[in-house]
């Protein structure tokens, strides 16, 4: 026995809120990826926690698809940011105005 | 409480701690390596809810290569934080309260979800069962995968060695 489902559940929600928030309110590119990644990775933590409640590996294997989409997220985000970092030398979002 | 209970309130004490300091530091260096001490905890609860082969990727891919590249990039153009560093908070104030109600409706949720007050068992899912199972109902989506990360591969590649003017190298 470990503990209730619901405190699993628990400790995924208040790490998706946490990524949300730093995803939502920090002013630069690479924090926003960061909080991203912390809200797949408490989406992990829930489908683990759900697979061992309802007794099915069907959830562990969608982790492993998880890990897959945030290895290829990372990967191209970077980039994308090290581009605009080159263009714009500067990785506040309020600053790319160059359509203004 | 048993000594897996225990172990699994200290450990989601960890991560939510170490994630907590990581999204408020202005260094991003310290944020990433305390990530690295969150990712590590997530590791050390998938070992616990059963899941030895998720425990292992999540310390080779998420706490190995993932945040690696983030210091890769951290270190390779240090970016100096100037000004502010959150937004203002008329910008995320409404985000802010959308993000609580949700929080509020999960907790009451999850608490008068029926069956969520059941413990879990001790369950175990070996590397071979887990395998199988992938290989045998997920074959095509392991392609796709691959697929997927073939195209990664190739976007960063280019984006990476764009010639394009560039600002800051003209300014050097």
């Amino acid at each position: 026995m470990i503990v209730p489902f619901g405190h699993v559940l628990l400790l995924a929600g208040i790490l998706f809120a946490l990524g949300m928030f730093c995803a939502l309110a920090r002013r630069n590119l690479i924090m926003i990826v960061l909080g991203i990644e912390i809200a797949l990775n408490a989406a992990s933590i829930a489908f683990v926690g759900s697979a061992l409640h309802w007794k099915s590996i069907e959830g562990q294997a969608l982790v492993l698809f998880i890990l897959a989409v945030a290895a290829t997220e990372v990967s191209v985000g970077l980039a994308v940011i090290v581009y605009a970092f080159r263009r714009s030398g500067s990785f506040d979002p309020n600053t790319y105005n160059l359509l203004k | 409480m048993t000594l897996y209970g225990l172990l699994f309130y200290v450990i989601a004490a960890v991560i939510v701690a170490a994630t907590g300091i990581a999204v408020t530091r202005r260094n991003l260096v310290h944020a990433v390596v305390y990530l690295i001490f969150s990712f590590l905890g997530s590791a050390m609860l998938f070992y616990l809810l059963g899941a030895p082969l998720l425990a292992v990727l999540e310390v080779i891919i998420y706490a190995g290569a993932i945040m690696v590249l983030f210091l890769f990039v951290v270190i390779m153009i240090k970016p100096e934080s100037h000004g502010e560093m959150m937004f203002s908070l008329s910008q995320w104030a409404p985000a802010a309260v959308f993000s609580a109600v949700y929080v509020v409706v999960t907790i009451l949720m999850v608490a008068s979800a029926p069956g969520t007050e059941a413990p879990l068992a001790m369950l175990w899912a070996s590397p071979r069962e887990f395998a199988l199972y992938v290989f045998q109902h997920h074959w095509f989506l392991i392609e796709v995968v691959s697929l997927l990360l073939l195209v990664a591969l190739m976007g960063a590649l280019r984006l990476g060695k764009g010639k394009g003017k560039s600002q800051v190298e003209v300014e050097l």
